[in-house]
């Protein structure tokens, strides 16, 4: 029958395996396999005792956090070490890190999607999450460093007694309608992704008042064939929108850069470079976060070697563009024939800071070079770490470009040095966990796969129907 | 069985081939008011019920214009008629830097078009539906596939109606009151 060739949700588990790869999914499951398996995982009532104490640790430096926001409230931007010549110091560093880690999330679940890449399936929900708790904390640093947050919204174009507006032609202003745009599609994004399966978690929790809660949330989601129509167009929509808003995200944040005179700065090759540098420490985060989730709750079979595999694909290649910009940025500083981007690069490899920007050229161009070799992408281990390093890598290439850029620009006169105070590092350190804080919630109440698609990819069962 | 009001007669099925098999044989049937529900998208399904117009497409489009139109009008209106501020002898008028915010503009409105559009479309939230009466219907969020002929179908008639989706190798036929 024709209609019964268009659809076959097994398909993609079937192709997977004729391709003689691993399948995206392990075998022998059924729909309510998978259900089951994800939904337990939230809907236990034994919370694991790892979960408590990863918990408590994060809770903890979020506190911090708290502290430091509150010192930073009362006695002023002063605690951070940033003055002039370095301007944006940690602030503008760790803004660009964690918008740069969110990226990834969406692309695995937009791009990803577009390209119908099957294996995106069980890691996109946990990586769309990612995204939204990193452009969370990513937010907090622009907000904080405004030094008087509360009047975040001169930000926003509208008429006042002031008679003044922002100026649209400066980037700092499309910064703050990119991040905000990003922040709510990315939002959208991924609560559409969940209504089915909070539907799911309704209708097989035991807790009356759970009922009400993931009801309330599903918002009645019935499983409607019509709705499903209009929920799959609304959900391949939202990626073709969310696919240009990535890219021009975090081209509009190399533009706060690359529109400056600064040396370092004023570099067309930024929005490519800075774009991939996003997806690059995006996919260490999601490596960095996917390995230890999937062996401490057993989800070997939804997030199998194949996954594990492709993501270290993703990071070599990426950590390959990284590399080619790394390479233009130095090669374009000799043939522009300027002795301030000459010095610029000089110093760079030299100057102070040489130790940044040497361990930088370690953590993202040497070590992922492992990743070319199997063996390396399939050492749960090894990958964890190369994971680790390009995180840290990553943050140091937003050191070098920002604050080595500053530090020594045209005047020599005007010369100064900079360093993180522990202000500086308790703001990101109490970032890093309330990113995990945050994590940690997300796994315990909401499913961190994705049920719905993940029975997509089950082999159909046979039915009582003789075709 | 004493008959109560009757929102329609739902089926169970195991698997998507028997649930979309016979959603063919019932709109074949002349059966027009009839949905059905499934744990993940099912493709040809809704075509099968003889679900035809999806306007979300064009709400979206409309979406992602009048974001682009707003936000282009916005930023020109600020920079010649409002706020005009001479930044290097440039022109007030300067497209090429208003880019930016009207693509991202663009993008947010056509996005919010597409989640609440089809959640409107969809007459979301909707906390209460007859189906959710059927005992079994929790089962539509897990593994099994459900097809439910409503009773304001003109050609509906309980007994022929139940009659007809018994025959469709389904697992349980029930009725969903009101």
């Amino acid at each position: 029958m024709e209609a019964e060739q268009r659809q076959d949700p097994g398909a993609a588990a079937v192709a997977a395996t004729r391709a003689g790869e691993v399948p995206v999914i392990g075998p022998g499951h059924t729909y309510a396999s998978v259900t089951g398996k994800i939904s337990e995982i939230v809907l236990t009532t034994k919370t694991p005792r790892g979960w408590i104490i990863g918990f408590a640790i994060s809770f903890l430096l979020t506190m911090m956090l708290l502290f430091t926001i509150a010192s930073l409230l009362v006695k002023g931007v002063g605690l951070w070490g940033i003055n002039i010549p370095v301007g944006w110091g940690f602030d503008i560093i760790n803004f660009v890190w964690w918008i740069g880690i969110g990226h990834a999330g969406t692309l695995i679940s937009a791009i990803l999607l577009l390209l119908r890449q099957e294996w995106r399936t069980s890691i996109n929900r946990f990586a769309e999450a990612m995204t939204l708790f990193a452009v969370a904390c990513a937010g907090l640093y622009p907000l904080m460093h405004m030094g008087r947050p509360w009047l975040g919204y001169w930000l926003l174009p509208y008429p006042n007694t002031m008679g003044t507006w922002p100026q649209p032609r400066s980037p700092l202003v499309w910064d703050v309608f990119a991040v905000s745009t990003y922040a709510t599609v990315s939002l959208l994004f991924w609560f559409v992704g969940l209504i089915p399966d909070l539907a799911t978690l309704r209708d097989r929790t035991k807790s009356r008042p759970l009922r009400v809660v993931y009801g309330m949330l599903s918002m009645g989601w019935r499983g409607s064939a019509i709705h499903w129509q209009r929920y799959e167009t609304a959900y391949l929509l939202l990626a073709g929108l969310a696919t240009p808003l990535v890219v021009s995200v975090h081209t509009v944040v190399s533009f706060d850069f690359a529109i400056g005179i600064i040396p370092g700065w004023h570099t067309t090759v930024f929005p490519p470079y800075f774009v991939a540098g996003a997806i690059f420490a995006g996919f260490a985060m999601v490596l960095t976060l996917a390995i230890p989730l999937r062996k401490f709750y057993r989800l070997e079979d939804f997030i199998t070697m194949r996954h594990i595999d492709n993501m270290g694909k993703i990071l070599l290649a990426t950590g390959l563009i990284v590399g080619y910009g790394y390479l233009m940025e130095t090669f374009m500083a000799w043939y522009s024939g300027s002795q301030y981007e000459q010095y610029m690069i000089s110093n760079r490899m030299n100057g102070p800071y040489q130790g940044y920007y040497w361990a930088l050229i370690f953590c993202n161009i040497l070590t992922p070079q492992l990743l070319w070799f199997s063996r390396f992408r399939r050492n749960l281990l090894a990958l964890w770490l190369i994971s680790l390093v390009v995180g840290v890598g990553m943050w140091l290439e937003r050191f070098v470009i920002i604050v080595v850029s500053l530090h020594r620009d045209f005047l020599p006169s005007s010369w100064g040095m900079y360093h993180g105070t522990k202000y500086d590092w308790s703001m990101y350190i109490g970032t890093i966990g309330f990113f995990l804080a945050l994590m940690f919630l997300f796994i315990r109440v909401l499913p961190m796969i994705s049920i719905f698609e993940m029975r997509t990819l089950v082999p159909e069962p046979d039915g009582k129907a003789k075709h | 069985m004493e008959r109560r009001r009757l929102y329609g007669v739902i089926a169970q099925f195991e698997s998507p081939g028997d649930l979309l098999a016979a959603a063919q044989r019932a709109y074949a049937e002349g059966y027009r008011k009839m949905d059905a529900y499934t744990p993940m998208p099912i493709h040809g399904l809704a075509e099968a019920i003889g679900f035809r117009r999806n306007y979300l497409p064009l709400l979206v489009l409309i979406g992602g214009l009048f974001g682009c139109g707003a936000a282009y009008l916005m930023l020109w209106s600020i920079e010649t008629i409002i706020y005009p501020l001479n930044v290097g002898g440039k022109p007030f008028n300067s497209w090429p830097a208003f880019i930016p915010i009207t693509f991202e503009t663009t993008v947010l409105f056509a996005a919010l078009a597409a989640v609440f559009g089809m959640l409107a479309l969809n007459g979301l939230p909707m906390p209460y539906h007859p189906v959710f009466n059927v005992p079994s219907f929790a089962l539509a969020s897990n593994d099994r596939f459900f097809l439910c002929i409503e009773a304001k179908d003109p050609k509906f008639d309980y007994e022929a109606t139940r009659k007809f989706l018994e025959s469709q190798h389904s697992r349980e036929v029930s009725d969903v009151e009101l």
